[in-house]
């Protein structure tokens, strides 16, 4: 019976070998990613241990820590606050015991938290000296005023989203979404009060979608401002050099290979338009057949300079702006108007339009100027980047000088600032959507104000979606373009 | 069935006892060990969750301490040359878990539940029963072969504890498993475990009495010796009870630890692989065909295949759903190579069942990848042991008894274990020694007092012989 003995004696040491090797995956090759697992219950409990750091816009902490309160057992020993947390939303996300963290609530988690590897010597000193953990801050580069000024118009106009970047360093100056929520309603752990407030705002319960962040997540279709994009092209690959020369436009115009005719809004003055007119009266016809005489590897190597086709890390996610990359004739044309697929988040647009007002170069957009340790030392510091030259300083300026027209005579009249040595260009945009555009379109404004010394201190994108405005009030000259200019002029307000 | 690497059988039976060392003192020092080492793991605990030496510090070091007095005095007295590794081993295992139970009871996460009852002072009763039972076993039972005459009642008795948890009134379902029975008064029992010790007892007096009939009466196809068709019965008899465990007891664990115990008795009784290959087709058919129409085990795999979903469903409250499982995985995931520390990790997010089915995810972020491997080589080594055992003895019912209980003891280590850890699904069984429960403390203290029964016979030096008239004028030479 000795033989098969030993074989079972084998056998038993094999359970115990394979126990063994399961045990080392799990407790060696994929510990730090169950470590770290944001469902890892562990991982919030290390959140809320310490005193988180704050986020600080201008030099005030727009968030806050406060004990746990409450009879029932807690593991979380502080729960965030916020200030203004509607408001700031879009730009902090949440951080809550029951639900998680987002955005920048969730990206410089090790900071906020002090767990971050650049904090490990400090912690360490703090160890041994008896120091309690203690939170680092985040430094944005957001302008209070700007950010108030943006929300404040949009829940005017309901629902819409703004982005404001400074085009010089690419610094995101306002970042704002209606309708918002307040994260401290449900930063806390309780079922009763956090948990009602926290399924109030999903989807499934409210359909405004409060917990969309329009400005970086929602694409639009960006309509008539699209063709700032187009009149880029336009000037970039030689097609219409002098923005003022006639250009070869009939009006009607038929899609090529097709019998569809691609109409203007209202009786305007298209036919053979200069660049210059066809964007100050927003023609279809000219920048539909721009677009379709440039065909699609044109505009699209514009468009993808300009930041279209890929998500942009903020270094909160935003969503990738669409712009098609198979298409033919008739829809290139559509496309370069803003139509068919083409789609962008508010930010995208921003980009565009601070691109143009930095003479060519768009800067790459960030949020966070430092990150600072809890004694206030900085650990980094965010350079300004240049992302790329989506059209030479020439160009830039000659549509510069077109985007001034529309607000100057044009149908963005209603963005003007009228102060000593401010210059303002703009673009409106009406963005149908829904089929046959049975609901109401989107109504859009983007634009930049320039000093007298040349500098440019803010672009801007405004979108709004007013689903009780009269549809044929709806444009983005009338409803988008007062809130870009309240946000401009705060931000130049701010500067002086 | 001589066994060529037991030391007492190299001597010529005339020269008689040569003593043998009886390893009493090795076994004292280790047992040393085994009561310092918990106790250095309580007052970690203590200063960890309360800055402070706990104040039952010193009763807990005595209490084990004169436990495993009691035990090695007993073996010292009644089986003096029994195995020396078992009972300290034993010891060390059953301390350390009561330090983990102890350190769950102080979780404020744990109190906070509705059904929480500190459990430390009811283990360390349990405890002193088990080690009670040990001391009765080795009192009581002289010679393990007086076993032998209890076959046929074992198998009766271990088809009622069986079957107990099916009995209406007295079968207790415990998230969907029916292994429990409730005792009013007594509390519950779970008689699988003891229903193990007297099964391995039926298959040892039943095989060692068949087992030539199964061996060797056989056909030869294809290089495998199939067994003729009456032989079969038996062990088909044992399959279809492992299946009705399955389908009625919902419990894979319980089922598949007596159908692999049968298997390998049968295989060291008869000595023939095919009996392996017919239980592994047979294990393996049951299995599938009971997974197919029964959705308690089908959901057990469901979960063993993706314990994130199980979670996800579990935290939107859809019914029978556990997020035990992947809690366990994060505490081992977050001990990593070294652990926390004994009182410092968050195993207690497992809630149900942290200080019992669970009770090795705890080790394993507190005591990290380091604590949970010497854990797993301490009941290796009693294994491995207990087929040492197996080796030595020199009677064949002795061999399969020890190696069925060894064989048991290594597949619910593995199960419980290897469930645990995601390694295969999870089944509602314990881990012999660490859990909280009295069941499977006293029915383990039980079985390693059968097989230090068995290794103090085997490791006995051979009785001299008779006194031989003849002795003094022949020479008698044995192989």
């Amino acid at each position: 019976m000795n033989k098969p003995l030993r074989r079972i004696a084998i056998f038993c040491g094999l359970l115990i070998l394979a126990l063994l090797i399961r045990d080392n995956w799990i407790q060696y090759v994929q510990a730090d990613s169950l470590k770290d697992d944001p469902k890892n219950r562990r991982v919030s409990i290390a959140r809320y241990a310490t005193p988180r750091g704050d986020i600080i816009v201008d030099g005030n902490p727009i968030t806050g820590s406060t004990k746990t309160s409450g009879d029932d057992f807690n593991d979380f020993e502080y729960k965030r606050t916020y200030k203004d947390g509607a408001m700031w939303a879009p730009v902090t996300g949440y951080a809550s015991q029951a639900f998680g963290a987002t955005q920048l609530e969730n990206i410089e988690d090790g900071i906020l938290t002090g767990n971050d590897d650049r904090l490990f010597f400090r912690r360490t000193l703090d160890m041994i000296t008896g120091k309690k953990k203690e939170g680092g801050n985040v430094v944005t580069t957001l302008n209070a005023a700007a950010q108030k000024a943006a929300y404040d118009g949009l829940l005017k106009r309901g629902k819409g989203a703004v982005a404001a970047i400074d085009p010089e360093t690419g610094a995101i100056l306002a970042l704002a979404s209606t309708p918002s929520y307040d994260p401290s309603t449900f930063a806390g752990n309780s079922t009763k009060v956090d948990g009602a407030a926290w399924e109030k705002l999903q989807k499934k319960n409210n359909p405004d979608d409060p917990m969309l962040n329009r400005a970086l997540r929602e694409i639009y279709p960006p309509g008539s401002t699209f063709k700032v994009v187009t009149a880029a092209a336009a000037l970039e690959h030689g097609l219409y050099p002098d923005p003022d020369a006639k250009t070869d436009s009939p009006d009607p115009w038929t899609m090529p290979d097709t019998t569809t005719e691609l109409p203007n809004d209202g009786n305007i003055p298209c036919k053979d338009a200069t660049l210059r007119n066809a964007l100050r009266f927003s023609c279809n016809t000219v920048f539909g057949k721009v677009g379709s005489d440039l065909g699609k590897d044109k505009m699209l190597e514009t468009a993808e300079k300009f930041g279209f086709n890929k998500e942009q890390f903020i270094p909160i996610r935003a969503s990738a702006s669409n712009f098609p990359t198979e298409m033919d004739k008739p829809q290139t044309a559509l496309s370069s108007i803003g139509q068919f697929e083409t789609a962008t988040t508010p930010l995208q647009m921003a980009m565009v339009a601070s691109a143009v007002a930095n003479d060519g170069t768009l800067m790459k957009p960030y949020m966070v100027d430092k990150r600072q340790a809890p004694n206030l030392d900085v650990i980094e510091q965010t350079d300004p980047a240049k992302m790329s030259e989506p059209l030479s300083e020439e160009n830039a300026q000659i549509l510069q000088s077109m985007m001034e027209t529309v607000v100057k005579e044009g149908t963005g009249t209603r963005a003007q600032i009228n102060e000593d040595g401010v210059t303002v260009g703009g673009k409106t945009g009406t963005a149908q959507h829904g089929e046959n555009n049975s609901k109401n379109p989107y109504a859009w404004f983007i634009s930049y104000a320039k000093l007298d010394d040349g500098s440019s201190p803010v672009a801007v994108a405004v979108v709004v979606e007013d689903s009780n405005a009269d549809r044929n009030e709806i444009s983005g000259g009338g409803l988008a373009a007062p809130i870009a200019r309240d946000v401009m002029k705060a931000v130049i307000d701010s500067k002086k | 069935m001589s066994s060529s690497s037991n030391p007492s059988t190299h001597h010529t039976s005339t020269i008689g006892s040569i003593g043998t060392p009886s390893r009493r003192n090795t076994e004292l020092a280790l047992l040393v060990f085994a009561v310092v080492i918990p106790v250095f793991a309580y007052a970690n605990v203590g200063l960890a969750i309360n800055d402070s030496v706990p104040p039952g510090l010193l009763s807990y070091g005595l209490g084990l301490g004169l436990l495993a007095g009691v035990g090695h005095l007993v073996v010292r007295k009644f089986a003096p040359y029994a195995d020396p590794l078992l009972l300290p081993v034993a010891t060390l295992l059953n301390g350390l878990g009561l330090v983990l139970i102890w350190r769950l009871d102080q979780s404020k996460r744990l109190q906070a539940l509705d059904n929480f009852v500190q459990a430390a002072p009811r283990q360390l009763l349990y405890t002193a029963l088990g080690i009670a039972l040990f001391v009765v076993v080795l009192v009581f039972l002289k010679d393990h072969r007086v076993l032998q005459r209890y076959t046929y009642i074992s198998m009766v008795g271990a088809l009622v504890l069986l079957l107990l948890p099916l009995v209406p009134g007295l079968g207790k379902n415990v998230f969907g498993a029916r292994i429990w029975i409730q005792i009013p008064g007594l509390g519950s029992i779970q008689p699988g475990e003891f229903a193990k010790i007297v099964l391995a007892v039926f298959f040892a007096g039943y095989l060692m009495v068949k087992r030539d009939a199964l061996a060797l009466a056989s056909r030869r196809v294809i290089g495998l010796y199939l067994p003729r068709g009456r032989d079969l019965g038996p062990i088909i008899v044992v399959w279809a009870i492992s299946i009705l465990i399955l389908v009625f007891e919902t419990d894979l664990g319980t089922s598949l630890l007596f159908f692999g115990m049968f298997v390998i008795m049968l295989y060291v009784a008869t000595e023939r692989t095919s009996w392996i290959v017919f239980g592994l087709l047979m294990s393996a058919a049951g299995a599938v065909g009971v997974a197919t129409f029964e959705p308690h085990v089908q959901q057990r795999v469901q979960a063993w295949l993706d314990p994130m979903r199980e979670y996800t469903l579990s935290q939107e409250g859809v019914a029978g759903h556990t997020e035990q499982s992947m809690q366990a995985l994060w505490a081992f995931g977050s001990g990593g190579t070294l652990g926390t520390g004994l009182g410092q990790g968050n195993s207690d997010l497992i809630k149900f069942a942290a200080n019992s089915d669970f009770i090795l995810a705890t080790f394993g972020e507190e005591l990290g990848l380091a604590g949970v491997m010497a854990i797993l080589l301490l009941y290796g080594l009693i294994v491995e042991r207990g087929v040492r055992t197996s080796l030595a003895a020199r009677d064949p019912f002795g061999k399969l008894l020890a190696v069925g209980l060894s064989g048991a003891f290594a597949l619910q280590v593995f199960v419980v274990a290897g469930g645990v850890m995601g390694l295969i699904p999870l089944t509602g069984m314990t881990m012999p020694f660490l859990a909280y429960g009295g069941s499977s403390v006293l029915a383990n203290w039980a079985l390693i007092g059968i097989l230090i029964r068995i290794s103090d016979t085997a490791r006995r030096p051979a009785p001299a012989p008779a006194p031989n008239p003849d002795a003094e004028m022949t020479q008698v030479v044995r192989p």
